[in-house]
């Protein structure tokens, strides 16, 4: 036999179906050079560990990844472009279908831009109303991360509590706007609508609720042997490193660097909330999932408090050539009439000028520039993309790691192709 | 209006165009020559600290006088400033700018963007092609103004195109050379490689 066999080490004595004691061939002797051919394989873009249409061409030297290669553009569907040829506010549903995982937060991000253009200061309770939007998608697209990579990881009862809880905020949402995905909550200078009478209480109710959930998912995963084994130490980026790529969100905190848009460059008032940031220590794939689960409980401290001081009042400013009248004033009154037809034939206009916003997304710092020519179409509609430039440092995590390492370091990234491509 | 402007005019001079306010942010136009250099200024000069770069992008207008813009959104995380550096270009000339990927690693994917999107070329960039676009897309730059918005082709040469691509068009050369997969190639590939387009050959070639 030129086969060399060689006993597996493992803690409890394994058999085979014989009762054979476990054996592994290591290799064949006859092929000395074997070791030194690098494999060529393609993950995606139909995987499910990539989380999306992303493709991954990786070089494996036996199953150490070597190289990374990946390739986007699937779902590319030219945002940027259809935005020079819309109104500011017909933009709105495109930036629901950027990031999906968060809808409401990019219509904010997006209508906050708009309005720096064009100099409106929203009202209060518009304000505090965009904060729980703002927060109750960070709990979402956390969920969603943490339930899809706790499969990627083999956990799935972890999937099954975060689905859920996202399947309440999604109910929340959906009496709210009347759609659970495509929300478009935001208008520039208000809100598509107020929120209905019982949408206090339903969120209240979750806020107190959801706290279980997290401590629950805290208890199964965070002292959990293969859940430590598989992601402590494991796609490590340095504080200069992350820095260096361009990094931001958990990705960024995670590594020890502490950078919050929210604290950094308050905006819709932060400021004023109690909140931490979160910030870890070792830039592994284990930091980032501490980083996104204690986001999950300060996102719900935002909530408790934005529920607290949501005031009464106009939800949009009163400025007759932004904000559309109300139906019934529009079929009723010839003033209201005239507005309404100027802003739906015109739309509104924005000054000459530019402007940029960064938002803390779930992902990272959604940003969104605004070039105005003066008429009611920018002429460049840019979003920075947070996942984008996350992605873009996975050829570098990778190298080095095993092939379901990259998985987990893929999933740790935490992407949506919707807003990769764009 | 942020103070790094007038340091910069202090130390580059006449490479340093007009700055203006617009929103809150500051934007400086900076000389394409000198680019390079007023990055790395940026960077490393104990009094700016620019260590984050947020964005690269770039601008086209819809009034066909004006040149095309590459803007840079700089951020310094410890002193929690932005300012923005603006490029001109000439939309009819060249369209050649410094990379910046050697000062800020973030660029990398960034700048192919930009050149996917507006054909500008970013000279020292180490693997500047297509990224959100396939390598073999032939219709142009999708974010110029020149570019229709359902694309140069007709919906009916789309498909076509689309229906006759090779497979082995959307891996890169650079992959097509890694082991085994270069046997395989069609030989107008193997052509293309053995040019040292791009990619480097296999050991055994």
């Amino acid at each position: 036999m030129s086969k060399r066999t060689v006993e597996l080490e493992l803690a409890t004595p394994g058999v085979d179906a014989r009762g054979e004691p476990l054996r592994v061939p290591l290799g064949v002797a006859e092929h000395p050079d074997l070791a030194a051919e690098h494999m060529l394989i393609n993950i995606g873009p139909q995987h499910p560990a990539t989380h999306g249409v992303l493709r991954l061409v990786v070089e494996l030297d036996g199953e150490t990844v070597v190289r990374v290669i990946p390739h986007l553009g699937y779902l590319h569907s030219g945002f940027e472009k259809l935005g020079e040829y819309r109104h500011y506010n017909q933009i709105i549903p495109l930036t629901d279908r950027t990031d999906y995982l968060s809808p409401m937060a990019n219509n904010v991000g997006f209508a906050l831009a708009a309005e720096r253009l064009m100099g409106i200061a929203i009202t209060p309770r518009c304000t505090v109303l965009r904060v729980i939007a703002c927060e109750m998608s960070r709990i979402i697209s956390h969920m969603v991360w943490l339930g899809t990579t706790s499969i990627d990881l083999g956990a799935f009862t972890p999937f099954l509590w975060a689905f859920q809880e996202r399947e309440r905020i999604y109910n929340l949402q959906e009496m709210w706007t009347g759609a659970r995905l495509t929300t478009s909550v935001t208008r520039v200078g208000g809100l598509m609508a107020d929120v209905p009478g019982d949408f206090v209480a339903g969120l209240r109710h979750f806020t107190q609720t959801f706290p279980k959930t997290l401590s629950e998912i805290d208890r199964v995963l965070t002292r959990n042997a293969v859940w430590v084994g598989r992601t402590q130490g494991v796609g490590v980026l340095t504080a200069a490193e992350a820095t260096n790529h361009s990094l931001s969100g958990p990705m960024l905190r995670a590594s020890g660097v502490a950078y919050d848009v929210r604290k950094d460059k308050p905006y819709l008032d932060y400021e004023t909330y109690d909140f931490d940031v979160v910030v870890g220590e070792h830039g592994d794939v284990y930091d980032r999932y501490l980083v996104r689960l204690e986001e999950c409980s300060q996102s719900n401290r935002i909530l408790q408090q934005a529920l607290d001081r949501l005031p009464d009042g106009p939800i949009n400013i009163a400025d007759p050539r932004v904000i559309l009248p109300p139906k019934s004033r529009a079929m009723n009154d010839m003033e209201a009439m005239i507005y309404h037809f100027k802003q739906v034939m015109e739309g509104v206009k924005a000054p000459v000028g530019e402007a940029y916003v960064g938002i803390e997304n779930p992902k990272g710092e959604l940003g969104t520039y605004l070039v105005s020519d003066g008429t009611a179409k920018p002429v460049r509609w840019r979003i920075r993309p947070p996942s984008f430039i996350n992605l873009s440092v996975l050829p570098k995590m990778a190298v080095g790691h095993l092939l379901s390492d990259l998985i987990a370091i893929n999933a740790s990234v935490d992407i949506v192709m919707g807003e990769v491509d764009r | 209006m942020n103070r790094s402007v007038d340091a910069l005019r202090a130390t580059f001079g006449p490479a340093i165009g007009r700055a203006l306010e617009s929103c809150g942010d500051t934007i400086v136009y900076v000389g394409r020559e000198a680019l390079r250099d007023v990055m790395a200024w940026l960077r490393d000069t104990p009094q700016q600290t620019y260590d984050y770069l947020v964005d690269i992008t770039a601008v086209e207008y819809r009034d066909r006088e004006r040149p095309l813009e590459v803007v840079y959104i700089l951020r310094s995380l410890t002193r929690r400033t932005d300012l923005r550096v603006k490029v001109e270009l000439d939309p009819q000339g060249d369209l050649t700018i410094d990379s910046v990927v050697s000062l800020w690693r973030g660029a990398d994917w960034l700048e192919r963007e930009v050149y996917d999107m507006f054909g500008i070329t970013f000279r020292g960039h180490p693997d500047l092609r297509r990224i959100l676009m396939w390598e073999t897309y032939a219709e142009g730059h999708p974010l110029r103004k020149d570019f229709p918005l359902r694309g140069r082709f007709s919906r009916a040469e789309q498909v076509r195109q689309a229906l006759a691509a090779q497979p082995e068009a959307h891996y890169s050369l650079e992959e097509l050379s890694i082991a085994a997969a270069y046997e395989e190639l069609p030989a107008d590939m193997k052509e293309r490689l053995r040019r040292g387009e791009r990619g480097r050959l296999p050991d055994s070639e």
